[in-house]
Order: structure tokens, then C-alpha cells, then sequence
């Protein structure tokens, strides 16, 4: 009797560990973060485009806002350059760019074709700044509270079901204090 | 939502355009053949992001060349393994090492071989001393 019943559980079990994987195979090479939930890492970038400007991490705390991590090699930020936009045009939270590793003209001319729907942007050529920040792939987006502390990263495209489950509910509870 | 397919295509294409971008990389200069060594040994036990399963040794990626030479800096200021170590798990997380350090959430891992074995010896055990107290060898179901 036993000698049946084995086999059939552990064929089960795999069938288990096999509806597992296939479930979390979209997700597999996501690496969860450790800089969420502590403050944003310090850096001064030049601004795309401008010269001898500088931007800080002390120029964008004091409201939430978004980091979108992009460049113009990048083809999967072409696919969310609409949802970028839309989330920019609905006023609820400041987009900043991270240029990734890009050249300036490349960059300057990405955005002049397909709309610029940043607040700021900063120009990381060399990507030093991004590996403070952890990144490993563009896009990547970081929601930074009013405090200047990451709440959220999401790795790869940003969709409109993200923006809506992950990043507007998370503005609404880290935005409200501030005037 | 873009199916996963296509993901893994845009990124396939994304990493062909990549190559032009590291053909001009710099040698390193090492300061002696023990410096080297280090480098050597840290860059395979580091883990390249970007192609999860290369280490910073072998990969061919822009962020692996980056963090090559980022640790190829630290050793040069003067920074120890583990300062360097602990540099990138606290940018990419304890993933970033092939070896992942023995925690609450990673105890699975460490004791899983030791259990199976342990339990393919009980199971071995059984079976033998099963067949041993069963000589004729005709199993009592079968009859």
C-alpha cells in the first residue's frame, strides 16, 4: 500500500516545485534591493544637457519622487516612455531621469523625439553613481519618500498596473505630511 | 503586459548593442603579482548582475567591467576583501556573492544537502534491513 502512495506524493511534490517555478520564472532574475528603506545615496551629477550644472541628492529631497533609471540604448525604456509620461503629466509625482551610461547627444536627441517627461535630469555617463544605487539593468525606477528614504524599486518596465498598485498608493501614504 | 518572451528578446538585443561600448576598456596595472591574485580571486567569487550566472571575472557586460574596475580602485586605496565585499552587498545584496553566508533565510540552503543525505541513508537503511528480514525476496503485496 505504502509502496504506492510514495510515489504518487512525491509526483505530486513535483508538480508543486514545478507550478512554483514556472510561477516565479518572470521574476527569477529580479534581485531584491537593500537599499530599500534606507535614504538615497549621495551623489552630484552634472544636468543633461546644461553644462556646469549640478544637481544633488539635497536638491530632491523635501517631496516624493520617482528615480527613472534610463538610457537610449535601452529599447525596454522605449516601451515605458508612454507610462513615464502619463505618470509625469498626473501632476502626483516628480519624475527624475538617471541617464545610464549614455552619450549626451544620443540622450539629448531620445528625448526630442520621444517627449521628455522629466522634472531633471541627471547625466551618470560613467554609471558610478548607479552602482551606489544598485543598479544592474535600465530601466529601473526608485520611489523616494519626502524624506529622501527609498521605498520602492522596480526593476524593468515600469506598466500602468505598477504604477497604479505599487507607486501611487505608496505616494499617497508618504506624501501626505508635507504641504 | 509584454509577455516574458519578449523581454528576454528586447534584453538579448539591448546586450548585442551593448558591445561597441566595452571594446575600449583599459588594461589594469597591478602593483604586484599578490595584488593580482586578490583581484583574481575576488572577481570570481563576485557575482556579475547583469548575466546572473557568469561571475565579474568572465562576464563581458558594461556593469561588470564597471565593477571590475571599482574594485580594481578599492584594492588600489588600499581596502580589504571584505571591505569590498561588503561594498557590493550593500549596493546589490548578499545575491552578489556566489557564496551566500550562512543566515536564518538562507539555513535551507546550507542544510539541504546534509538532509537529503542523511535521509537517502535512512532510506537505503530501511530498504536493506527490509530485504534482510525478508530473504526470499518476494515482497508480501506482490503475492
Amino acid at each position: 500500500m505504502i509502496g504506492r502512495i510514495v510515489p504518487i506524493i512525491l509526483f505530486v511534490l513535483l508538480g508543486v516545485l514545478l507550478a512554483v517555478g514556472l510561477k516565479i520564472a518572470d521574476h527569477k532574475t529580479e534581485i531584491p534591493s537593500p537599499l530599500i528603506g534606507k535614504k538615497i545615496p549621495e551623489f552630484s551629477l552634472p544636468a543633461l544637457g546644461q553644462e556646469g550644472v549640478m544637481i544633488t541628492h539635497e536638491d530632491l529631497i523635501g517631496q516624493p519622487f520617482l528615480i527613472n533609471v534610463w538610457a537610449s540604448w535601452c529599447p525596454t525604456c522605449r516601451t515605458e516612455h508612454p507610462f513615464v509620461e502619463q505618470l509625469a503629466a498626473s501632476g502626483r509625482l516628480r519624475v527624475i531621469g538617471l541617464n545610464y551610461r549614455d552619450e549626451e547627444e544620443d540622450a539629448l536627441a531620445w528625448l526630442e523625439y520621444f517627449g521628455n517627461p522629466y522634472a531633471l535630469n541627471m547625466a551618470d555617463v560613467s554609471g558610478r553613481t548607479a552602482i551606489d544605487f544598485g543598479v544592474y539593468a535600465a530601466p529601473e525606477s526608485f520611489l523616494v519618500d519626502a524624506e529622501g528614504y527609498i521605498v520602492f524599486k522596480q526593476v524593468g518596465m515600469l506598466t500602468p498596473e505598477i504604477i497604479a498598485q505599487e507607486i501611487l498608493p505608496r505616494i499617497q501614504s508618504a506624501g501626505s505630511s508635507q504641504p | 503586459m509584454i509577455s516574458s518572451q519578449l523581454r528576454v528578446f528586447l534584453a538579448v538585443v539591448a546586450l548585442a548593442m551593448m558591445v561597441p561600448a566595452f571594446a575600449g576598456s583599459e588594461p589594469l596595472i597591478f602593483t604586484d603579482a599578490e595584488q593580482e591574485a586578490r583581484y583574481q580571486q575576488l572577481t570570481l567569487e563576485l557575482r556579475c548582475l547583469v548575466c546572473q550566472n557568469q561571475n565579474l571575472a568572465d562576464s563581458d557586460a558594461p556593469l561588470a567591467q564597471d565593477l571590475r574596475q571599482e574594485i580594481f580602485n578599492m584594492m588600489q586605496s588600499g581596502r580589504t576583501d571584505d571591505e569590498i565585499k561588503q561594498f557590493l552587498i550593500d549596493r546589490y545584496g548578499d545575491f552578489v556573492l556566489y557564496m551566500p553566508p550562512v543566515k536564518s533565510n538562507t539555513l535551507v540552503l546550507w542544510l539541504m544537502p546534509a538532509v537529503l543525505l542523511f535521509g537517502g541513508a535512512l532510506v537505503v537503511l530501511i530498504v536493506v534491513r527490509k530485504r534482510s528480514l525478508n530473504p526470499g525476496g518476494q515482497k508480501e503485496e506482490n503475492s
